[in-house]
């Protein structure tokens, strides 16, 4: 591979990693990312081919679903975005395009995108934890945030940067436009230490 | 105020971009009689109804789809909306675009 | 023991707590609010009036309040016409009052009050209508000096406000006992309950009443109601919150004050959150506000709301006075009576105006009697009342309870354009039928007078509010109250008075609205205007219906037939700072970086603003003084070997699909169904209207892909027209977008070294000879050994060039490889400014050309605009008004002689009137060109493509500059292109 040396979206060389109480809002660059839309009238075909080469079930609106190496989650009609880990999957594009030949358009996203895990640890047990999450996104989104499961993915608006946020087991992810991620990564941060 | 998405449930109006009346899916041909003019009545003539006004809403901050709103003005009630793209499939269009 | 501080209520009498008032160290306690603190010190004076600086103290206890207004706090945090009755006391307060020059006590503009005629209603209206020069010089600063309220410090607020969003099923607004009981009712069966109080503590007129509920005080049953609502989980008690606003579907704003109760918030937290409610369904509980009688010099300090003035002395052990005379039409004068007798205040006389009024014990009523005036300078010292035998006898005491009534507080029934309507009954106006949607009312708040009825509907409310939700919800056993009938017998003001107020808080009496019904200003609303009646931080809450009912019995109609005034958001006062939340400063919006830019940073760069982007604007080295140099050398450079500049920015829309090529046929005004695979196609999109909106590239990297380029300001509306087509317009189509703007690093290597540069990174395999590559060629290539690249042979300067594109995130490092690797053709980065100037060296239009009244035809392109196929836009670009003889085009200018371009110059003859009539156009743009060492610039010229080599005025006549300009081509830089195909 090449030897350019490439930065994170907070701009750094390893990942941005903060700790505001229990939360913990950790920068995750290692997720490669591919959109797949479904060619006019190849929905289901594009939904055959990849259950079968990836284990996976391409979501109905506002959700995910997830295997060991994938995530994949509705954009929009017929749109959804896939990631794998960057550094096993950095061609996934090309990986997804093997897949669904031309019943799906796939494009390269992974770089257009930053992400933060956000997670809670509570000495106080799980409730305390998720009402720590609770408290901190339903001062950023106008997502009910409180009643999002596990796999639930909705899009929305984090202090005017367009986001997609995903309820996973021990959290959320935020996944933003990269340029913003400084922006992003403040409302986050400044938030998060505004909550007691 | 609030938009039911078909898909996606009641969204706040803050998310889409407003563009006008749904009339705007009816683009003549460019190859019919007097297109000018259907042109010029297509893009300058609306009606502005003070009651149910059907109208297009972009949901820019959400799954990038075309709504068609049915809203009243007087109230803001809202009381349908649908995909544009199924609307604009349902719609009788001209020859130009059956292909 | 403060003179004034009583025993007993729901203070802390062991927490003393210091504070300042006007430079004046005092003691209140834990639980008071400054107004009840101030009171229990002895201070009634606590600010001047709006328009004659009477002086003023407390009337209410609570939000409604229109006179004890004060500055608080200093420095950032100096926040001016807060209401010191809603103000919770902490240790080191300081609070100022305002509206006066000089002392509180000696306030110089108190000269108004001597002249009450000069500033009576309409004053604004009667006063300045001349001479106009007077308005700016006068009228304006001598006005904002005397009339305003509080002042602000102009430092920044340290303090950090939050925002957020809660969504309910149901939104209990006020914690009363109608709204416990509605949130107990709907806690109980299970729903999402958002229950939200204004004060600090809960319990409305039950923590201020002597009341019992059940067998229990008011305190002990609320804070019961409160212990059990906190132990459910679907329950969530928002004290010190103010829900300020009822908007469409159900949505509420509201308030929270978070850190308002402390001297400075803890770290990191914020002072206030603006939360946005979606709520499915609301309760406003709202409760009543009492309304004063007007009567002649009923403003002194000392005159209070008979319910305030049980509430400071039944909850916060405070009183104005050890001396109050009740003054009221209903029971409740009664009541207030035996409260402050109980606290052991004398109540030396009860004025009823009711001739039947009841006796009582421990104090004389006099029936159908009327407080007439008032004395004392800075407080009440005595009234004089008239007895029903026409007699008057004066009393002396230190303050007078008030009571005119209780008037529904349904400010958030109104706030969707719902009308009150009059309830003989309880001679008040009652919310109307049409409520916001989802929206219902209980207690007080809808006219139900009583704390058993209250208990009673909020309950129903809830009730049926939840049966609409489809839950059902079980009634709770209601606790046993005791309630008697107040027996109101309207009475608004006391006849004959001269100066009796209304309206506190814009010095507004019953004589303003007697002449403004006098000059014809009957309705409501003019009213309003022309007295100021109900305007500012109190909204009339304790003034509107009385005014209303003085102007009802001037017309001679009922108060109904009179009118009734509607309220608007926000119901209490909103600071700016709430409403902006994080988004101040630098954080006023999300700011953009480009992939360079770490590393320009590095390199000294200034950097612009281009929308939410920040963008290389020059790179200043060592010695340069002035941008210019700097820019000049950029472009030379450039233009003598070779140069970098970040273009991330642009937008970038990936299409694909088997009807791709067909959609951009659509989208662009000229032909792009036949661009063969590896090339880049320049485009130009219409707005349907037939004026060019965006220009750009678009590259088919396959048969069914292309990726197609905006420009940077319009990459969202363009995203969202070609959406708008493929959704709405050309739904058949098979097609599917994507922006990929941020996803690439995308960098402008130019000049003549610019190959040379490229196959230093490309790899081998990869061939970029001109012959391999040429002008307009694209490519996917690998980079620096193996990074997947995509290569476009395009150019903006006119000189040989390359945008080349790499994942986002090794964009840092390519700038970097580009310098290094670039060092031996003295490789040269270059920002927006030189951007720009070899643009219009070039000829290229952007923004200032595609201006939103340009067509293709303007700019020169109007050949492009395809005839054979149909695009948005190209039918009405045919338009006859769009296609006139001498028509603007786009033009190159540069001085004869001497002088600068200037952009939004204007363009005249060589001979001949400079005026609107005669214009021949306008410059767009204009630069220094360091290769042809002149000013230069583009502009639109009628019949310009026919005028080369004329000479023109360019006139700006605001800046007085005149200059001889030539018509040339605008391709001031290699006209044939030569350059761009070597």
């Amino acid at each position: 591979m090449s030897d350019l040396k490439p930065l994170t979206p907070l701009g750094g060389d390893i990942a941005r990693l903060d700790q505001i109480g229990v939360l913990r809002i950790a920068e995750n660059p290692n997720l490669a990312i591919a959109s797949l839309a479904a060619r006019k009238g190849r929905s289901a075909d594009v939904a055959q081919t990849v259950k079968a080469a990836l284990q996976i079930e391409l979501p109905q609106p506002g959700k995910s679903r997830r295997t060991v190496t994938h995530t994949v989650w509705w954009m929009g009609p017929d749109q959804w975005m896939l990631s794998a880990e960057h550094n096993a999957h950095e061609l996934l594009a090309d990986e997804v395009k093997a897949i669904v030949g031309d019943a799906a358009s796939v494009t390269e996203q992974t770089d257009a995108w930053c992400c933060f895990e956000v997670s809670a640890h509570c000495e106080h047990g799980a409730a305390s934890s998720e009402a720590a999450l609770f408290a901190l996104f339903e001062r950023l989104c106008a997502v009910d945030v409180s009643q999002m499961v596990v796999e639930d993915a909705t899009r929305t608006s984090i202090h005017h940067t367009g986001c997609f946020l995903i309820r996973k087991e021990d959290g959320f992810c935020v996944i933003g436009p990269r340029s913003s991620a400084g922006s992003l990564h403040h409302a986050l941060v400044e938030v998060a230490g505004g909550l007691g | 105020m609030l938009i039911n998405h078909p898909l996606l449930g009641p969204r706040d109006a803050s998310e889409f971009t407003y563009l006008g009346d749904a009339s705007l899916l009816n683009r003549p041909d460019w190859q019919g009689e007097n297109a000018v003019e259907a042109f010029h009545d297509y893009l300058y003539l609306r009606d502005n109804p003070a009651g149910l006004h059907r109208e297009l809403w972009f949901h820019e901050q959400g799954d990038r789809s075309w709504l068609v709103v049915t809203r009243n003005t007087l109230t803001h009630e809202i009381t349908e909306v649908v995909l544009a793209s199924e609307v604009a499939k349902n719609t009788k269009r001209f020859e130009g675009d059956a292909q | 023991m403060s003179v004034n501080r009583l025993h007993g209520g729901l203070i802390d009498h062991t927490t003393a707590l210091s504070f300042s008032f006007d430079g004046k160290t005092y003691q209140g306690q834990a639980g008071d609010t400054l107004a009840s603190a101030l009171l229990a010190n002895g201070v009634r004076l606590m600010g001047r009036s709006f328009k004659y600086h009477r002086p003023r103290g407390v009337m209410t206890a609570g939000s409604e309040e229109p006179n004890a207004l004060v500055e608080l706090r200093t420095g950032g945090r100096q926040e001016p016409n807060t209401r010191a009755t809603t103000v919770e006391l902490f240790d080191g307060l300081t609070a100022r009052s305002q509206n006066h020059i000089g002392s509180l006590k000696h306030d110089l503009l108190a000269v108004n009050d001597l002249f009450p005629s000069f500033l009576s209603a309409g004053f604004y209206y009667k006063t300045f209508m001349w001479p106009r020069a007077f308005w700016e010089k006068l009228y304006e600063p001598a006005i904002r000096r005397a009339a305003g309220l509080g002042s602000v410090s102009f430092e920044d607020d340290p303090d950090a406000y939050d925002k957020g969003f809660l969504h309910c099923d149901l939104l209990v607004i006020g914690a009363g006992p109608a709204g416990l009981m509605a949130a107990l009712t709907a806690g109980r069966a299970g729903a999402r309950v958002i229950l939200a109080e204004e004060d600090f503590l809960l319990g409305g007129r039950l923590i201020a009443e002597t009341q019992s509920v059940g067998d229990m005080s008011g305190a002990d049953w609320t804070a019961q109601m409160q212990a059990e609502l906190a132990s459910m989980d679907n329950v969530r008690i928002m004290a010190r919150t103010t829900v300020f606003g009822a908007y469409d579907h159900g949505v509420y704003g509201a308030v929270e004050r978070v850190s308002d109760h402390l001297a400075v918030p803890e770290a990191g937290k914020p002072r206030q959150i603006l939360w946005r409610i979606y709520s499915k369904r609301a309760i406003v509980c709202a409760g009543a506000l009492e309304r004063p009688i007007a009567f002649e010099n009923n403003d002194r300090p000392g005159v209070m709301l008979a319910g305030a003035m049980r509430t400071y002395a039944n909850r916060w052990a405070a009183t104005p006075a050890k001396e109050v005379v009740v003054f009221a039409n209903s029971d409740d004068g009664h009541r207030t009576a035996k409260d402050l007798i109980a606290k052991g205040l004398t109540v030396p006389a009860v004025v009823d105006t009711r001739a039947d009024a009841p006796d009582m014990a421990g104090t004389e009523v006099l029936k159908g009697a009327q407080i007439i005036n008032t004395k004392g300078r800075h407080g009440v010292t005595a009234v004089t009342v008239r007895l029903a035998n026409g007699t008057t006898r004066e009393i002396s005491c230190g303050a007078v309870a008030n009571s005119g009534g209780w008037n529904p507080n349904l400010g958030l029934t109104c706030h969707q354009r719902g009308r009150p309507v009059w309830d003989e009954a309880i001679h008040a106006f009652v919310p109307g039928g049409d409520l916001p949607m989802g929206q219902s009312v209980a207690g007080a708040a809808n006219g139900v007078m009583s704390t058993h009825g209250a208990l009673e509907t909020g309950t129903t409310a809830a009730i049926a509010a939840l049966g609409d939700l489809g839950i059902t919800a079980t009634a709770p056993d209601l606790p046993q109250v005791e309630d008697r009938p107040a027996n109101l017998s309207p009475f608004w003001y006391v006849s004959g008075a001269k100066r009796a107020w209304v309206d506190f808080q814009n010095d507004v009496t019953v004589k303003d609205v007697k002449l403004a019904h006098q000059e014809g200003f009957r309705s409501v609303e003019h009213l309003k205007r022309y007295t100021t009646l109900g305007m500012a931080t109190d909204q009339g809450k304790t003034s509107n219906v009385t005014g209303l009912a003085v102007m009802a019995e001037r017309t001679g109609k009922s108060i109904p037939e009179t009118g009734t005034t509607i309220f608007r958001p926000p119901y209490v006062p909103v600071a700016m700072g709430t409403l902006a939340g994080r988004s101040v400063g630098k954080e006023f919006h999300p700011t953009r970086l480009t992939p360079s830019h770490h590393w320009a940073a590095e390199q000294g760069a200034e950097f612009v603003e281009v929308g939410n982007w920040l963008r290389a604007q020059y790179f200043p080295r060592k010695g340069e003084t002035h941008w210019r140099q700097t820019v000049d050398r950029e472009v030379l450079a450039t233009r003598a070997s070779v140069g970098v500049c970040d273009v991330t920015t642009l937008g970038k829309i990936d299409v694909q699909g088997v009807d791709a090529a067909e959609f951009l046929n659509k989208i662009y005004a000229n032909g792009f169904a036949k661009l063969a695979v590896g090339k880049v196609r320049y485009g130009v999109m219409l707005r349907e209207d037939g004026i060019a909106y965006d220009d750009g590239t678009a590259a088919r990297l396959a048969e069914d892909h292309f990726v197609v380029t905006t420009t940077t300001a319009n990459a969202v509306t363009v995203y969202r027209n070609m959406e708008f087509a493929r959704q709405c317009l050309f739904p058949d189509m098979d097609v599917q977008l994507i922006s990929t703007t941020e996803a690439w690093a995308q960098y402008a290597v130019a000049g003549p070294n610019s190959r040379k540069l490229l196959q230093k990174l490309v790899d081998p395999g990869f061939d970029i000879s001109n012959e391999a590559f040429p002008f307009m060629g694209c490519g996917e290539i690998t980079i620096c050994g193996g990074l997947r690249a995509r290569l476009f042979r395009i150019s903006f300067s006119g000189e040989l060039a390359y945008e080349i594109a790499v994942p986002t995130r090794y964009g840092d490092a390519l700038m970097r490889r580009l310098m290094e690797e670039g060092e031996e053709f003295n490789v040269t980065p270059y920002g927006t400014e030189a951007l720009g100037v070899m643009r219009i060296e070039k000829g290229h239009a952007v923004a200032a050309e595609l201006n939103g009244t340009t067509t293709a035809a303007n700019l020169g392109m109007g050949r492009m605009v395809s005839k054979k196929k149909d695009s948005i836009g190209s039918t009405l670009s045919e338009r006859d008004g769009l296609n006139a003889e001498g028509d603007l085009r786009l033009v190159g200018l540069k001085p004869v002689q001497s002088g600068e371009v200037v952009a939004g110059a204007h363009l005249m003859n060589a001979t001949g009137p400079v005026d609107a009539k005669h214009d021949q156009g306008y410059v767009t743009s204009a630069a220094y060109s360091p290769i042809l060492e002149t000013s230069i610039g583009l502009g639109f010229l009628k019949d310009g493509a026919n005028r080369m080599g004329e000479t023109l005025r360019m006139v700006n006549p605001l800046e007085g500059q005149e200059v001889l300009v030539e018509v040339v081509s605008a391709h001031f830089v290699d006209p044939e292109g030569g350059r761009l195909r070597v």
